[in-house]
């Protein structure tokens, strides 16, 4: 093309920004956060109300003598004092502090095999031939079938807890990635060559980043898993040496016939695993996909 | 057979053509058994020429592309470059865990360009595509259009010599096509890029190029060529561009035609 018009071109360009400028303007959506008053109504009461709910109905089954045998069912006042107690003996934290730190350390552990093996998994045929299969069939197999295993081969120690955690925790925490590098667009993996990550500058460039959704989800399936396997561990292998966690807890209330202890244990496992949840694994989700416009706000 | 890439050499020798496709023929296994999808293409691309390549469906014109890019290999005919092509898809394919900054910021880390350079680098492209501010700016935030401008911003921050287009404004709206259109006129005429731009609106072929090739579709065969020879600033509603994509479209419809007469 010989034939250029160059004294229109400046005007020409002036126009075109100012063009551009309003075309983005009126195609930019603007998003602002939810003013709290409205997030409270319609994330935080509904939860808040159907707690209430179960709380006025066992009081009530207590209350009226629907259930009038204690050891069957205490009242939510009788299970609150025996927290109550645990707190001021100052108990209540050592329990916790107990399986807290056994599952998270487990957890950790769990991470640091998972997240290879799962990577291995996605990316090399042949040990997905070989062992995928497995890895998803070990994730329906209830981890606490590993307990007595665990027992005869390790012993009543702390070793043994975190080898079923691990045994719980690890198919997850592999299959969420694999599941994520599956779910990679072959658009992104396409582009990432033509920029020239290939190979292991791939791999770490876009496939692993390209992944983070899936391996979060498996990440907190894995938590939930750990705790899981670790309560499961705690339950049928209480042994005093151990020290007492929140799957011990329950376990002393059984052998007491202690109804209120065992309500205290199994709802301070619940808590527990719910916040958790709430603390880590919800806000790093939302973060992850916030960031890539995957949440949709409602 | 090889994908040969001559580098250019340093700016003492300016390189004779920035793609040069020779006889090239490119088929895949289909159930019919080998499907032949380009046959014998020849096509030369010129330092700073706009080429845009035009076909009917099945006239493997992405496949073309695909082989030019280094994705993949032909199955006869050799394929040289002046370097390794950028490449700009239909979907913009920016990467949503980076930022638009960061997306170009990558292009540059992989080209081995100095951590310390690269961001106003990034922001320099960025002005360059009119998206001054955008930086930061997540690719969930970016409307269709300004996508598009990130990824050709990434694409420029290879700086390779050749910008090869795989339709890459057929998802947009008519009035932010046109508005690109504009702006990659104006960024190849600012940059003396050359450019490979794939496509199957006739209007944009003529509106864009130096040089219009058809492609005859299954197999893709170079039907006929038209050297575009209307003044820069063009419209899409230019007389001259109306004209020559009148003649062009019934070179197309002839050729899509052929394929009903079984």
């Amino acid at each position: 093309m010989a034939s250029t018009d160059t004294t229109t071109t400046a005007k020409d360009g002036g126009d075109l920004a100012g063009l551009e400028a309003g075309l983005d303007a009126l195609e930019t959506v603007q998003q602002g956060r939810k003013p709290f008053r409205q997030t409270f109504v319609e994330k935080i009461l509904p939860p808040v109300l159907a707690v209430l709910l179960v709380l006025v109905v066992w009081q009530g089954l207590v209350s009226f003598e629907i259930v009038d045998d204690p050891t069957k069912l205490p009242a939510p006042s009788d299970v609150w004092h025996v927290v109550q107690d645990a707190w001021l003996q100052g108990e209540l934290l050592g329990y916790i502090w107990t399986s807290v730190s056994r599952g998270l350390l487990g957890f950790c552990f769990a991470l640091v095999i998972g997240t290879p093996l799962g990577l291995l998994v996605a990316r090399v045929k042949f040990v997905r031939a070989a062992i995928g299969p497995i890895l998803s069939g070990l994730q329906s197999l209830p981890s606490v079938a590993w307990v007595p295993p665990a027992v005869i081969w390790l012993g009543l120690n702390n070793s043994m807890m975190y080898a079923v955690i691990l045994l719980g925790a690890v198919p997850s925490i592999a299959n969420g990635l694999v599941s994520g590098v599956d779910q990679v667009s072959p658009l992104f993996l396409r582009a990432g060559r033509t920029l020239g990550a290939t190979g292991l500058k791939g791999t770490w460039h876009i496939v692993l980043p390209a992944a983070l959704p899936g391996y979060v989800a498996g990440l907190k399936q894995g938590w939930a898993f750990s705790w899981r396997s670790l309560m499961a561990a705690e339950i049928i292998a209480s042994f005093p040496d151990l020290g007492v966690g929140l799957g011990q807890l329950l376990e002393n209330g059984r052998n007491a016939s202690d109804m209120a202890m065992v309500f205290e244990a199994i709802l301070l496992i619940l808590v527990v695993g719910i916040a958790i949840d709430l603390l880590i694994f919800s806000p790093l989700e939302r973060w992850v996909l916030r960031s890539r416009g995957l949440l949709v706000r409602s | 057979m090889a994908t040969t890439l001559a580098k250019a050499a340093d700016g003492t020798e300016a390189a004779t053509h920035a793609a040069r496709i020779e006889h090239v023929s490119k088929s895949f296994a289909g159930p019919a058994g080998q499907q032949l999808v380009l046959d014998d293409i020849t096509l030369d691309v010129a330092p700073g020429e706009f080429v845009t390549l035009l076909g009917a469906s099945g006239c493997g014109k992405s496949t073309l592309l695909n082989l030019v890019a280094g994705l993949d290999r032909p199955s006869a005919g050799t394929i040289t470059t002046d370097g390794r092509p950028a490449l700009m898809f239909q979907e913009h394919a920016l990467f949503p865990w980076l930022t638009a900054g960061k997306n170009i910021e990558l292009a540059l880390k992989l080209r081995g360009v100095a951590k310390s350079e690269r961001r106003d680098k990034a922001e320099e492209l960025l002005e360059l595509v009119r998206l001054k501010g955008a930086y930061g700016k997540r690719v969930h935030e970016l409307s269709g259009g300004m996508r598009q401008r990130v990824a050709m911003a990434r694409a420029l921050a290879q700086e390779s010599r050749l910008l090869l287009m795989d339709e890459p404004f057929a998802a947009l709206d008519a009035i932010t096509r046109d508005v690109l259109h504009d702006e990659l006129t104006r960024i190849w005429r600012e940059t003396k890029l050359s450019v490979l731009f794939v496509t199957h609106n006739v209007r944009e072929a003529v509106r864009l190029a130096q040089r219009v090739v058809l492609l005859s579709s299954r197999p893709g065969r170079v039907a006929r060529e038209w050297t575009v020879d209307i003044a820069h600033p063009r419209r899409i509603e230019d007389t001259a561009v109306a004209e020559l994509s009148v003649e062009i479209t019934e070179e197309l419809r002839g050729e899509i035609r052929r394929h009903g007469q079984h």
